[in-house]
């Protein structure tokens, strides 16, 4: 196995290519794009694994390395590489695919090979943002991974796709021309594209202050959108509630976080610390509008919509909480939405599917036609709310307590609110769903949950109890790719950074596991003597 | 040494012109029923033979020939490949989509042919005066070629405004021209590199570049001379359209490129400015009017005004850097544009009748792979990586900002997100799934032939091999950059220039 390493990321970035090219050749007869799109991403998915299996935990830096020139000027090459931060990202991505063509089976019934070409494509895109280690070619795959999204959205949106995908389009587009033009001035100045030798130069303060501060904020403005944080969210409900569910569930959150600590906090330490009173604010106040928001709605992709905001800003107040127990919460939150909100969306989309509506009020009492919907919702649901044992548990009281400790007390508190507000939202919407009196739609024939379905949604709850009861699996290999934070002083500053690369980020111990681990049995002793 | 016989230094020119009499000739002495397209193949061999021959002369040493008025250097040659390959693709879509009773079809691939050769010669000329002819050569033949469809009121319409702005837009070059023989003695691009910055009047000087910037700005549309764009597009023929927005406007570029670089690089203080304030204005103005429009060729039209100030932008890099990122942008924008042209007049069809953005609506689900090779084209217009348009713009603002124009890179990455709009817009309406009685309405099924499939091919193969492969395409123009920097080459021998008196005089 060990001689797969050196071309193992190319093939994770081109396997899900070729399938979309024999998809796009093969006819579209007898659910053939489906089975191809299937065998494709599995087969994917099964490559992705081989990265933690062979993952070396003590070994330095980057791992299953591949540094190509690949044109000469300006001097961009092929570099692409994993650490303990994107591991796990790229086995999430991989899992989630199956999942995605196994929600879309039933769903998609018309034009198949378009949709799965281009569903493979977007697969190739998220791989190859969470690997690549040269600027120009991670800028690449993430304006690729925008198109597929948009002509998707626009041709299977369920109402107004085309309104729906050019508002997706133009707010995940615009920002990152600031983005490519501080790429470009980098290069300009530095003459490379390369993560760590930008690192380094960048560690070293040869830049201005002035020209620091205005390239941070071009990489945080067009991360910011994507995640998306408070005021830039505008995008996501009107896209949740149009996209396919294939795609809804990976259009948010974890590309723009892991963008967030890899390129801003990774790059801009300095700038970050300075920048992070704000964005913690602006966390919490995106973590309580968006639970607000949720308990609102009318239609159920919208509540997960602004649920999600809620969710995806308690893991970016991690990140500018500067604390390496948050960022190994916030690592492992992402996995664990990812996870979430993928069943999530495959059992709202079996309900949609079924009964063509998603207005919650049009639903009720549909437990004792759909047990199996509804005990699988209902796990979901927990693990959404953070329930102990399942896998946002672990992620959300690692975050809040960090936060608590570490950060600030009042935004720990206000930022905890939010686990009142997901089991209210949560809880309703699982009660007006499948509880309650009977609806008209309970009338209607309609079966359970499909083998296709049971097979994408059960390993996704498997795996939320197994990353609730033992989390050091993930844990070990995540702490291995985050550094420890810059700290106020600016003297101490160089020799960390320096350091760390030296020992290539690797944090000695099992400290910051057992750190979490310990920070989050206290909070609980806590909450069980109350 | 043997010298290089001049008629080597403008094979390309010699063999279109004799593939364009040729196909006059041959036209005029068939029966009028026969079928003419024999004509148009005649004429794409032509291009071919010309296209091969421009590569050739890379084996030339790099040199002048006619007494120093035509060179021969990487520089020429990048460009001539360039417009044979478009013109190429042009006559090829003209082949299929030229309906066979039209009138004077076989003028109409002469026409595009002697355009071509005007395009070409006005890449090698080095001298103003030559300059000037190609210009007129590749300006007449447009003119004419735009009108061709002269049984409907916007055709001729298009010819006559197009005539007559181009025309005062010469005339301005003329006087350009006259100017600064009048203030250097020369008319010849070195010599007046030479001689300008010692020039007697310095202001003659200046007024001359403005002249001749006027001139060129207008051949490539770029604001405040773009007024005529919208209309000429949306009256000519589509194909003339594809040959229009891509062939001359390629070759003008060169020509700007020889202007500042090689005749002023003294007065780079003077028009760098200018050109990005042009620049901001381009694409400015081309993508917020191409925002509102209906019309599809409309809305191209502006969106190659946009481009034409996105290429403009490349001028604030610095040297060589600026002129290689210049005829990338050139050479990515072409294959592009024309291949989108090929699409529309597919789908429009050479009388126009579906021209409207909502006659595109559906178009994935009646013709699938035109479809996706529409929206192919839309998204490399966009600049979306793994396109050639995403390396076109990623060159010339690297060059901006390489050069220091900040400012302007952020600029025109915005604007490339506001054009984002409009492309997504018609991308979107050709994915929509067409309603049942919206069917019954719709334009037809497109008719793809097998010349109009090359064409396709090739514009879609070009763009792809300059969005995931664009190292070899820049080297050449990166070559071809630094023999446009390069000091005067040597004179041929055999072509003792009567004029050339390349000696600055003597300072006090």
């Amino acid at each position: 196995m060990q001689s797969f390493d050196p071309i193992i990321l190319n093939l994770i970035l081109l396997i899900p290519l070729a399938g979309a090219v024999l998809v796009a050749i093969l006819p579209d007869r007898a659910k053939l794009p489906n089975w191809i799109a299937l065998f494709t991403a599995l087969f994917t998915f099964l490559l992705t694994l081989h990265l933690p299996v062979n993952f070396h935990l003590h070994q330095p830096g980057f791992q299953f390395e591949i540094n190509r020139l690949w044109i000469d000027n300006p001097a961009i090459s092929y570099h692409v590489g994993v650490d303990g931060l994107s591991l796990w990202l790229v086995v999430l991505t991989g899992l989630l695919a199956p999942v995605g063509v196994l929600a879309s089976w039933n769903a998609i019934q018309t034009r198949r090979k378009v949709f799965y070409s281009l569903f493979l494509i977007q697969q190739t895109a998220m791989f190859g943002v969470f690997v690549s280690l040269d600027l120009m070619l991670y800028y690449g795959f993430w304006e690729l991974s925008l198109v597929p999204m948009a002509l998707l959205i626009a041709m299977y949106g369920r109402k107004d796709g085309p309104k729906a995908a050019l508002k997706f389009f133009l707010f995940t587009f615009i920002p990152s021309a600031p983005l490519l033009v501080a790429i470009l001035w980098l290069y300009a100045r530095t003459g490379s594209f390369d993560f760590v030798t930008l690192r380094i130069l960048l560690g070293h303060g040869s830049f201005s202050s002035r020209a620091m501060f205005w390239m941070a904020l071009a990489f945080l403005f067009a991360f910011a959108v994507k995640v998306p944080v408070f005021p830039l969210h505008g995008w996501i409900a009107d896209t949740y509630s149009e996209a396919p569910v294939a795609l809804a569930m990976v259009v948010a959150g974890k590309l723009g976080l892991y963008s967030l600590l890899r390129f801003h906090v990774g790059f801009f330490p300095l700038q970050a610390q300075a920048a992070a009173p704000i964005l913690i604010g602006l966390a919490v106040v995106g973590i309580l509008y968006g639970a607000c928001l949720a308990l609102i709605q009318r239609d159920f992709w919208r509540v997960i919509a602004f649920a999600a905001l809620s969710h995806f800003s308690l893991v970016t107040l991690a990140i500018y909480g500067l604390t390496l127990t948050g960022w190994n919460g916030a690592v492992y939150q992402i996995l664990s939405l990812g996870i979430v909100e993928g069943a999530i969306f495959v059992l709202l989309g079996a309900l949609e599917n079924r009964f063509a509506t998603s207005q919650i009020a049009s639903y009720g009492g549909l437990a004792a036609r759909l047990p199996r919907a509804a005990a699988y919702f209902v796990i979901a649901s927990f693990t959404m709310i953070g329930l102990p044992l399942l896998s946002s548990f672990i992620g959300e009281f690692t975050i809040l307590s960090s936060t608590f400790t570490q950060v600030s007390r009042g935004w720990g508190i206000a930022a905890a609110v939010s686990v009142i507000l997901s089991a209210s939202y949560m809880l309703w919407l699982v009660q007006r769903l499948f509880y309650g009196p009977e609806s008209a739609l309970a009338g209607k024939p309609a079966p359970d949950l499909r083998f296709g379905e049971l097979l994408a949604v059960t390993p996704l709850v498997v795996l939320m109890l197994v990353m609730g009861v033992a989390p050091n699996l993930w844990f070990n290999s995540i702490q291995t790719g985050l550094h420890p934070p810059v700290q106020q002083s600016t003297h101490t500053q160089r020799p960390v950074i320096l350091g760390d690369l030296a020992k290539g980020g690797r944090v000695e111990g099992p400290g910051v596991a057992l750190h979490a681990a310990s920070a989050t049995n206290q909070i609980t002793s806590r909450e069980v003597q109350r | 040494m043997n010298p290089t016989p001049g008629i080597y230094r403008i094979l390309p020119e010699v063999i279109l012109t004799l593939t364009g009499v040729a196909v006059m000739v041959i036209d005029a002495s068939l029966k009028p029923q026969w079928s003419r397209r024999p004509l148009g193949w005649l004429a794409a061999i032509g291009t071919t033979l010309a296209l091969w021959a421009s590569l050739w002369q890379l084996s030339l040493p790099e040199g002048t020939g006619f007494f120093g008025t035509v060179e021969t250097t990487t520089f020429t040659v990048f460009f001539h490949v360039l417009i044979c390959g478009i013109v190429l693709v042009a006559l090829l879509l003209a082949l299929d989509t030229l309906p066979t009773a039209s009138h004077h079809q076989g003028e109409f691939y002469a026409l595009v042919v002697f355009g071509a050769v005007g395009m070409c010669l006005l890449t090698s000329a080095i001298e103003l005066l030559v300059v000037f002819i190609a210009l007129e050569i590749s300006s007449i033949s447009t003119y004419i070629l735009a009108g061709y469809r002269k049984q409907t009121g916007r055709s001729p319409e298009a010819a006559i405004k197009y005539f007559l702005l181009g025309s005062f837009a010469t005339a301005f070059f003329l006087y350009g021209i006259a100017l600064i023989f009048g203030a250097t003695g020369s008319t010849q691009v070195y010599d007046i590199a030479h001689l300008a910055p010692t020039a007697q009047n310095h202001a003659l000087v200046v007024i001359a570049l403005a002249m001749l910037l006027v001139g060129i700005l207008f051949k490539v549309s770029a604001a405040p001379f773009h007024i005529w764009t919208p209309d000429v597009y949306e009256g000519a023929p589509s194909p003339v359209v594809a040959l229009l927005s891509t062939g001359p406007k390629a070759a003008t570029f060169a020509l700007l490129l020889r202007i500042v670089y090689e005749a002023f690089p003294t007065l780079h203080s003077l028009w760098a400015p200018l050109l990005w304030v042009v620049a901001v204005l381009s694409m400015t103005i081309g993508n917020l009017a191409a925002l509102r429009q209906k019309n599809v060729k409309r809305m191209l039209a502006y969106s190659s005004i946009a481009h034409a100030g996105y290429l403009l932008a490349a001028f604030a890099g610095i040297g060589s850097n600026g002129i290689a990122a210049a005829s990338f942008y050139a050479a990515a924008y072409a294959a592009m544009n024309v291949g989108i042209f090929a699409v529309i007049t597919l789908v429009s069809g050479y009388d126009e009748n579906y021209p409207m953005i909502d006659d595109f609506r559906g178009l994935v689900y009646r013709a699938p792979l035109l479809g996706c090779v529409l929206i192919f084209f839309l998204i490399s217009l966009i600049g979306v990586p793994f396109t050639g348009g995403f390396f076109g713009k990623f060159y010339s603002f690297s060059a901006a900002v390489d050069g220091g124009a900040l400012a302007l890179a952020i600029i025109g990455l915005l604007n490339s997100g506001l054009a984002a709009a409009y492309y997504l817009h018609l991308a979107a309406v050709a994915a929509q799934r067409p309603s049942e009685e919206a069917d019954r309405t719709a334009a037809p099924k497109p008719q793809v032939g097998v010349a109009v499939s090359a064409a396709l091919l090739l514009s879609v193969a070009a763009t792809l091999v300059l969005g995931i492969v664009p190292n070899g395409i820049l080297r050449a123009a990166q070559s071809g950059a630094h023999t446009l920097q390069a000091p005067a080459p040597p004179m041929d021998p055999g072509s003792a220039a009567p004029a050339v008196t390349v000696e600055s005089p003597p300072k006090p």
